[in-house]
């Protein structure tokens, strides 16, 4: 403890300064073209596609309710979510977990998810909307900066909102 | 002082007291001269005064203690029962219910003294004058001879203590750097209620003293355990002296006695070989307390009263109980263990359904699985028998929810300034835990409006050729899977027209509906949101958010309510709750390709209907069944899927009903009958209205539970 506080005063220069930043993970998804990062510490569990039972009487992007291991859990789709085309389901689709605090757990179709990275604070910015389309910016928290690549961060809380 | 642990146990335990300190006190209005329920009073608020005292709640403990001394002297007949005396006591519980309520939500009583209850007791017994201070005195003086008589018994009680090797190594040891070794005999009061607690302070404030307990008798556990009459004996090492123990120890409250003597060690009994021989005999000449401590730890659970007798038998009060009453074989098991026993069992059903369609696939290909289906069938049947068990587990009677009722009406007659009585039947019906916790306010909803709106005054009574005083009657029996609860009175009834009239006034109907609207379902109009037909708003009910509250509590419970009522003759509430609420009975169906389950508890009958028997009424389909009109319901258009199954020739229709009402709902195709768990959807889900839940089946799949009672 006293040694990172000791780095922490040390001037802003070097490898040693790494340390020391809140290292956040993500894991990238893919809706359409573009790549969406959802933070880790929201993620349960990504699950192969499965048979999604419909539920009668529900807006659109409710897809139905799944089996996870003997609950039944809901499963939104994202896209119509964000006011993107239907999912076209293939092998790629994923079914990810998320945990909400206020709401259980619920479950989000995603075209493809590819890989888990590692952003520091200070490769992340805040929004204030811009970028991606007008419906899509609602859900974006910020933005991050992968290498070359633009991720935008998912705002799960958003998400999970019912859209009334 | 840590009394937290019995925190539990002491509300408990007051809630149980109090609720028998009202039964009793409605018991002695009617007959006050019942010697049976004043005792069982005075033994309810002796109880009481004692608990509270122990966990120190110094305002509880002096109302108690007041209401006690009143009881007292009521049962030595100095005093007599009146109705203002029944008031002032029922204040008095509920003044103690609002400390037990204080201390349940803060740990603490609260800061009210109810002076003047506490003056309003004092007058009854000062108004009793000088006749008769005799008895007061008398039972002291019985309990100081107890006293005397014990103390002779208890003097040397050290020195029948067994020690061993080691022990007599330590007090050896002990003696020789200087310190004391004592022996210490102390006594509970015989009114203590947590003597345990009460032991368990003696010891703190004889090891703050610095004192070393080095035996105890009975042991430590059994102190604990409160597996011990009213005495125990410490041998304490020390360097304080023994009257700085004793008195550490007499400070504590409800302790009757301490005493004590440096321990001789000449008259000590070392448990070796040697002395083993002469020990019996000295146990058997002089005195039972060794073996009979053997024998009390045997017969554990027995009444701890009769073991020790030897000494303390003689010497008892008169009036003490012939040992303490036979606990009951229960145990208290907190409701979230159930949960999960009941989960498991879910999880087991579960397993055996996806086991039973495994089977059903395999019995196609192959002719040899009969032994297979066999162990199947045996699994399924242990299964529903364990279910069975464990849904009794969780079934408690209705009693303790409607013991309050009768006090509740009591109330309402003064205050109504009407003539009323409650009866009450099937006080023993069982029903799931968690339903009766709930429905306690729906039934007290519908009571309260029973004698606000149903029964109506003396004079009015009269005048109808009634009986003056009215009677409401709260029924509960089971009648198959459901168990019923009527509160029905013999009150004014519900009058259809003003119902009508007040529902076109708040807007609920327009005036044309209201005047081809059936009297069915005017009635039906109370349970609207915002309806109250109380022409004058009381604090007892007509604040208009009774009965809707009451209908959507009900049908929260998957319970459903319903009234009938001849004007003038009064008016019958019937609830219908289901057994149970986690793992149902239901028919699985299929429309269009998706999986559905009907409670069977709701249906009916199936029928084949021909499509040509489908008739139009007001543009919608019905059919005709037995001489029974019945409308007709397309699953796929209301789930919104495409039909599988031809639409013009013959329909599988499912009967269902909600009390005396039916439909028809037509499915595509039956898949027979199944046993689910009842999973909810889930908060992220909003309501379907139809929809009261999922179920996951043998083979993965979710399917939809249809709550018919909502198409209806």
């Amino acid at each position: 403890m006293e040694l990172s506080n000791d780095l922490k005063n040390l001037p802003a220069s070097g490898d040693e300064t790494k340390i020391i930043k809140e290292i956040f993970q993500y894991i990238v998804i893919k809706l359409g073209d573009e790549n969406f990062g959802i933070d880790i510490n929201y993620i349960d569990n990504i699950l192969r596609m499965q048979q999604i039972t419909r539920v009668p009487k529900v807006p659109a992007y409710l897809k139905g309710v799944i089996n996870l291991r003997g609950e039944v859990i809901p499963v939104m789709s994202l896209r119509l979510k964000m006011g993107l085309d239907e999912d076209v389901i293939d092998r790629n689709t994923r079914i990810i977990i998320l945990k909400i605090e206020s709401e259980g757990s619920v479950g989000v179709l995603v075209d493809e998810v590819k890989e888990v990275i590692k952003l520091s604070e200070d490769q992340i910015e805040s929004t204030s909307g811009e970028g991606g389309s007008a419906e899509s910016r609602r859900f974006v928290s910020a933005v991050g900066q992968n290498g070359n690549e633009l991720i935008s961060i998912l705002d799960i809380a958003s998400i999970s909102l019912d859209d009334n | 002082m840590d009394v937290s642990q019995y925190l539990e146990i002491f509300l408990d335990e007051t809630n149980e007291h109090l609720q028998s300190l009202n039964t009793q006190i409605l018991n002695l209005e009617q007959n006050p001269e019942d010697s049976d329920t004043i005792n069982e009073i005075f033994r309810a608020a002796h109880s009481l005064k004692g608990m509270a005292g122990t966990m120190g709640y110094k305002r509880m403990q002096n109302l108690t203690h007041d209401m006690e001394n009143v009881f007292s002297e009521v049962r030595a007949g100095n005093i007599k029962v009146g109705p203002e005396m029944i008031d002032t006591l029922f204040q008095c519980l509920d003044a103690l219910q609002e400390y037990t309520d204080n201390i349940k939500n803060t740990s603490d009583e609260g800061t009210n003294d109810n002076e003047p209850l506490i003056k309003l007791l004092n007058e009854y017994l000062n108004g009793k004058g000088a006749e008769a201070p005799a008895p007061a005195p008398a039972a002291p003086a019985e309990t100081k001879s107890a006293q005397e008589s014990d103390t002779s018994a208890s003097s040397d009680k050290w020195n029948q203590i067994k020690f061993d090797d080691s022990q007599v190594k330590v007090i050896g040891e002990a003696l020789k750097s200087g310190m004391k070794v004592y022996g210490i005999n102390v006594t509970v009061k015989e009114s203590c209620i947590l003597k345990a607690a009460r032991a368990f302070l003696v010891l703190k404030a004889i090891e703050e003293k610095g004192g070393e307990i080095i035996v105890s008798n009975p042991s430590s556990q059994d102190i604990e355990d409160e597996k011990f009459d009213f005495d125990f004996t410490l041998i304490v090492i020390a360097e304080c002296a023994l009257d700085d123990l004793i008195k550490a120890a007499s400070d504590v409250s409800e302790i009757d006695k301490v005493v004590g003597a440096p321990l001789d060690m000449d008259k000590i009994h070392v448990e070796d070989e040697e002395t083993a021989d002469k020990e019996e005999v000295h146990e058997n000449a002089q005195s039972e307390q060794a073996p009979s401590q053997e024998v009390h730890a045997e017969t554990a659970p027995a009444p701890a009263a009769q073991a020790p007798a030897a000494a303390a038998a003689a010497s008892k009060p008169a009036d003490k109980k012939p040992g303490k009453p036979i606990v009951n074989r229960t145990i208290r098991v907190d409701i979230e263990k159930l949960d999960s026993l009941m989960n498991l069992v879910s999880e087991l059903i579960i397993a055996k359904n996806s086991l039973v369609s495994a089977s059903a696939d395999s019995v196609a290909g192959s002719g040899s699985s009969n032994d297979f289906n066999e162990k199947i069938e045996y699994l399924e049947s242990v299964t529903t028998n364990l279910h069975e068990s464990v849904m009794k587990v969780r079934m408690v009677p209705i009693e303790n929810t409607v013991q309050k009722f009768p006090r509740m009406i009591r109330d309402l007659n003064k205050k109504l300034g009407k003539k009323m009585e409650l009866y009450m039947t099937g006080e023993d019906t069982e029903l799931d835990r968690t339903v009766v916790d709930e429905i306690g306010d729906p039934l007290m909803h519908l009571l309260r409006n029973s004698a606000d709106h149903g029964i109506e005054s003396a004079e009015i009574r009269a005048q109808r050729g009634k009986p003056e005083t009215g009677s409401i009657f709260l029924d509960a029996y089971q009648e198959g899977n459901n168990v019923i609860i009527e509160v029905r009175d013999d009150g004014n009834g519900i009058d259809v027209d003003a119902v009508k009239k007040k529902a076109v006034e708040k807007g609920v109907v327009t005036p044309e509906q209201a005047q081809t609207m059936a009297d069915k379902d005017a009635i039906n109009l109370l349970f609207h949101p915002g309806f109250s037909t109380a022409k004058v708003i009381t604090d007892v009910s007509g604040r208009g958010v009774g009965l809707d509250v009451v209908k959507s509590k009900i049908e929260a419970l998957s319970g459903e309510v319903s009234v009938k009522s001849v004007l003038g003759e009064g008016s019958t509430w019937t609830i219908r709750l289901p057994l149970t609420l986690a793992i149902i009975q239901t028919l699985m169906v299929v429309v269009g390709g998706e999986k559905y389950a009907i409670s069977l508890g709701s249906i009916e009958t199936i029928e084949t209907i021909p499509a040509k028997d489908i008739k139009f009424v007001e543009n919608k389909e019905v059919i005709n069944l037995r001489g029974q009109v019945l409308p007709l319901i397309r699953l796929n258009e209301l789930i919104e899927v495409e039909s599988t199954s031809p639409q013009d020739g013959n329909l599988t229709v499912v009967i269902v009903k909600k009390g005396d009402k039916m439909a028809g709902i037509v499915v595509d195709e039956l898949r027979g009958q199944q046993e689910i768990v009842i999973k909810s959807l889930g908060k992220y889900i909003k309501q379907v209205k139809f929809i009261s839940g999922a179920t996951i089946l043998g083979d993965g799949e979710v399917a939809l539970i249809l709550d018919t009672n909502a198409l209806l």
